[in-house]
């Protein structure tokens, strides 16, 4: 008979019952004393191919031509293999050598599988057979044996009497895998603070805004009204090795827009060049390039997480997950008319972190 | 002697099996391997579509591996700049990582290359799908139940490391748009307090995107992870053998015994061909459909990106979490930059995936059952389980459409705000909405099960009585049918009453309060004497 859970402490008895073949408590649940009763398995129903003989030999026949099928399908894919290289420099060589090595061992697999599913459900005997469940659980004996064992284990090692080896050992082995931790250290460069590198970029006072990804330098005159340009500092893509990390950080959007449509607020007020402004192109969201310039809102969009900013009032954030707005890189030209920094940005660039203040 | 008698004995049946009966006795003698086809050779395994879901992540996960090796063989995990010299004209000449030139290489100089990339990516998303749906099965069957309560925990496990593959193999080609990828999660992992910046640091080996990530993501890819998940795949499956299969419910099918087809031979045919037939049909998509072509997006660049960039669909969950969070959520405080726009997905998916976790666990506690069960329930059966289910699925739908939002803004037309808007409002509120209407509709199923136990079904035929009144005639359901809708478990909220000290705990309060919350509820299934009165009526 079942009980009620928690030996009716905290409920009143659910029906009982005796549904749990092991006697398990049933819990809330209710148990029908007068349920229907289980009708017992349904007759057994003959499938066409156990009445009609004929049905039964079509259904072998599908079975082994399908098989044949396959053969066919394995052979047709090695000859695709030769009948269709790849020849240099022609795409449709690539497609044609797909498409027949992968259609031919398309039917090798098919036909094997709906072959073997069809023969398993038309020809093989159909009649359902039936195992008896058992309870999880080990049976009393096997349980007390396990207990048994245990308890000897314990009595002829000693670790429940003799404390200080269990504690001792317990403390060794917590202590083994600590090592493996410090050595993780060593996944970054040594002698480097993180937060180090992310407070400045490749920019300088002087450098010159080249064009993305030609390097070229661009002259103020170049930036027509409404135009923008996507901007690395010049000298960027000689780096050898770190040209990809700088680029992360120091990539520029450049705009020209109006001087009276922009909002600037008296300390950066020489940041800009007769309309022209420049920002981080690397969102403070999760570090996405803004990439998306909507010349007629002056909005710069991050594609992939829709955080628009605002490039008339200092890039401020109008709508998104991204909370700062986009550092600005204050600007001017030199002598020969080319825009170049006046100096690396003020903050960090690109995505929020912990040290960042 | 008896041992030379044996010995002889031994050497005759050897020769009456022929070559196979020798075989098997050379190995059977060594590996004992009779024993196990004794006890697993005739084992009943139940029929049911829904079963074949588990078996399809199953054989998604050998064609990965199967197609996985192959790639192997081709493909260069080192971010090492060169200078792309391959047959694709459009990037000749392009600098490029090792790993997209091994890439493009796999796909436009080797015979079948790009088939078996093919093959490969499809599998992979066919994978975390499947174990998906087979997740949604297993919930809205109760198949989680005891004593499968730690199989479910696996299979969970299973998912996200499904998940993890998925993303570590996407991010290895090293082309814009996994690089894009990686960017996001390196934001993310920034955003995280305390510890952030560094595991950045440490996962990229210096700033990002560095050399080395492409190389550290192999090993979790092709090594560590798929070690790990063979491991718990061999456990889920031993867990299914000692447990035997669920099977739903039917004439002649209790909770002790299990009714269906033997392995040998009929489950190894269908489960055996099942295997051929999945593999076909991901064959046939590699062969017909690109899937993720690295040659538009071009090798990894921090500065250009493309409109309308999305991850693969399993991530989509997660990048819509991301979207969602309305602006201004950061701060700095104690000199320290506090991330809410990172912390709150992050941590409202965490807590998710642990409610999804634990589930079974919460349900037995409130039921208080403990006894095993192995017919499964119909989900309109368990209706407040149903609904939440319902309501999880569609905080997960809304989340994942969400990663979506530019595309839908632009296909349609709408605005991006407004979709975003909108999407807020269907993750916190949508929820609630499902879990009321699929709560409803499973407790107007089952009064509609009751109606036709109790009165028939409609059979279509009016009849027209002497008095001129029409009625529509119901047939009766015959037995085996009936038993399917009137045999399922019943639960009555829990009433609490004083435990030995004369106390009601603060626990007890909160188990009524929840045994309340998904019983009060309730239609009972149809009993014999009800049925016994209705007849009486009818005839």
């Amino acid at each position: 008979m079942a009980k009620d859970d928690n030996s009716g402490k905290d409920l009143t008895a659910a029906d009982s019952s005796t549904v749990g073949h092991e006697g398990a408590p049933a819990g809330t649940a209710v148990v029908v004393r007068d349920a229907v009763a289980n009708p017992g398995f349904p007759p057994h129903r003959p499938r066409v191919t156990d009445l009609n003989p004929s049905a039964e030999r079509q259904a072998e026949r599908t079975v082994y031509t399908l098989f044949y099928l396959s053969i066919v399908g394995s052979v047709f894919a090695i000859i695709a293999y030769m009948a269709f290289p790849i020849i240099e420099e022609d795409p449709s060589s690539v497609r044609l050598n797909n498409l027949f090595i992968g259609l031919g061992l398309t039917l090798a697999l098919l036909a094997i599988g709906i072959g073997a599913v069809h023969w398993g459900k038309a020809l093989m005997f159909d009649h359902e057979g039936v195992d008896e469940r058992h309870p999880v659980r080990g049976s009393d004996e096997t349980r007390e044996r396990a207990v048994e064992i245990f308890h000897e284990a314990n009595v002829e090692s000693g670790i429940g009497r003799r404390t200080l080896i269990r504690n001792s050992l317990i403390g060794a082995l917590i202590a083994f895998p600590l090592p493996a931790v410090v050595l993780f250290r060593g996944l970054g460069p040594m002698d480097t603070n993180p937060s180090a590198l992310l407070e400045h970029t490749m920019w300088k006072k002087g450098t010159r805004l080249a064009i993305d990804p030609t390097g070229t330098p661009i002259k103020a005159s170049d930036v027509t009204l409404g135009s923008a340009f996507h901007v690395i500092p010049e000298g960027l893509q000689d780096l050898g090795h770190g040209k990809l990390e700088e680029k992360a950080k120091a990539a520029v959007l450049l705009m020209r827009l109006k001087p009276e449509d922009i909002n600037e607020p008296a300390d950066k007020k020489d940041w800009s060049y007769n309309g022209i402004v420049a920002y981080s192109k690397i969102c403070t969201h999760v570090g996405c390039p803004v990439a998306l310039y909507e010349q007629q809102t002056h909005t710069l969009l991050c594609p992939c997480h829709q955080s628009q900013f605002d490039v008339t009032n200092q890039c401020e954030v109008i709508f998104g997950p991204a909370k700062r707005p986009l550092p600005q890189l204050p600007i001017t030209v030199d002598s020969e008319g080319y825009l170049i920094a006046q100096s690396d940005f003020t903050e960090p660039v690109g995505p929020s972190f912990w040290e960042r203040n | 002697m008896s041992t030379a008698t044996t010995t002889t004995e031994l050497v005759e049946t050897k020769k009456s099996g022929g070559l196979t009966g020798a075989a098997a006795n050379y190995i059977d003698e060594r590996t004992s391997i009779s024993t196990a086809v004794k006890e697993l050779g005739r084992k009943i395994f139940p029929d049911h579509w829904s079963f074949l879901l588990g078996e399809v992540a199953l054989y998604s996960f050998v064609i990965i591996l199967l197609s996985g090796s192959f790639l192997t063989f081709f493909f260069h995990a080192s971010m090492t700049p060169v200078e792309y010299d391959g047959s694709y004209m459009p990037l000749k000449g392009v600098e490029m990582s090792a790993a997209m030139a091994s890439s493009l290489d796999i796909s436009f100089d080797i015979r079948g290359g790009l088939l078996m990339r093919q093959v490969h990516h499809w599998a992979a998303l066919l994978f975390v799908a499947a174990i998906g749906l087979h997740m949604l099965r297993i919930y809205f069957t109760g198949a989680f139940r005891k004593p499968r309560e730690l199989n479910w925990v696996i299979g969970f496990i299973l998912f996200i490391l499904a998940m993890a593959e998925g993303f570590t193999g996407y991010s290895l080609p090293d082309d814009l748009l996994s690089g894009n990828g990686l960017r996001i999660i390196d934001g993310m992992v920034k955003g995280i307090p305390v510890v952030g910046t560094w595991i950045s640091f440490l996962l990229f080996g210096g700033e990002f995107p560095g050399e080395q990530i492409v190389g550290r993501l192999y090993s979790l890819h092709i090594l560590l992870l798929p070690a790990i998940i063979v491991a718990l795949i061999a456990m889920h499956l031993l867990f299914v053998v000692v447990h035997k299969h669920t099977q739903y419910p039917g004439a002649g099918r209790t909770n002790q015994n299990v009714v269906g087809y033997p392995v040998l031979p009929v489950y190894a045919a269908k489960a055996g061909g099942f295997f051929f037939i999945v593999f076909g049909i991901v064959m046939l998509m590699a062969s017909l459909f690109t899937i993720n072509p690295i040659w538009n997006y071009g090798p990894y660049d921090p500065s250009p990106v493309s409109a309308g960039t999305q991850p693969d669909w399993y991530i989509g969950f997660a990048d819509g979490a991301l979207r969602l969070i309305p602006p201004g959520l950061e701060f700095v405080w104690l000199d320290r930059t506090w991330s809410f726009n990172i912390l709150i997905p992050l941590v409202a998916l965490g807590l998710f995936i642990l409610v999804v976790l634990i589930y079974p666990f919460i349900e037995a506690w409130v039921t208080g059952d403990k006894r095993e069960h192995h017919i499964l329930d119909r989900p309109r059966n368990a209706p407040t389980r149903t609904a939440i289910g319902a309501a999880g699925v569609t905080f997960y739908a809304a989340l994942w459409a969400t990663a979506s939002s530019d595309i839908i803004a632009t296909h349609f037309k709408v605005t991006m705000e407004g979709v975003i808007h909108t999407m807020q409002f269907m993750v916190i509120v949508g929820p609630f909405i499902a879990f009321f209407v699929t709560k409803r509709i499973c407790l107007a199923l089952q009064k509609k099960d009751r109606e036709i136990v109790l009165h028939g079904y409609e059979s279509g035929r009016i009849v027209r009585l002497p008095g001129g009144e029409y009625i529509e005639v119901h047939q009766p359901v015959d037995e085996y049918e009936r038993w399917k809708l009137v045999s399922y478990n019943d639960y009555k909220p829990l009433m609490i009453r004083p435990n030995a000290n004369g106390k009601i705990t603060v626990g007890q309060k909160a188990r009524a309060g929840l045994s309340r919350w998904f019983f009060e509820d309730r239609i009972e299934p149809v009993s014999s004497t009800e049925l016994e009165r209705t007849h009486g009526d009818h005839h």
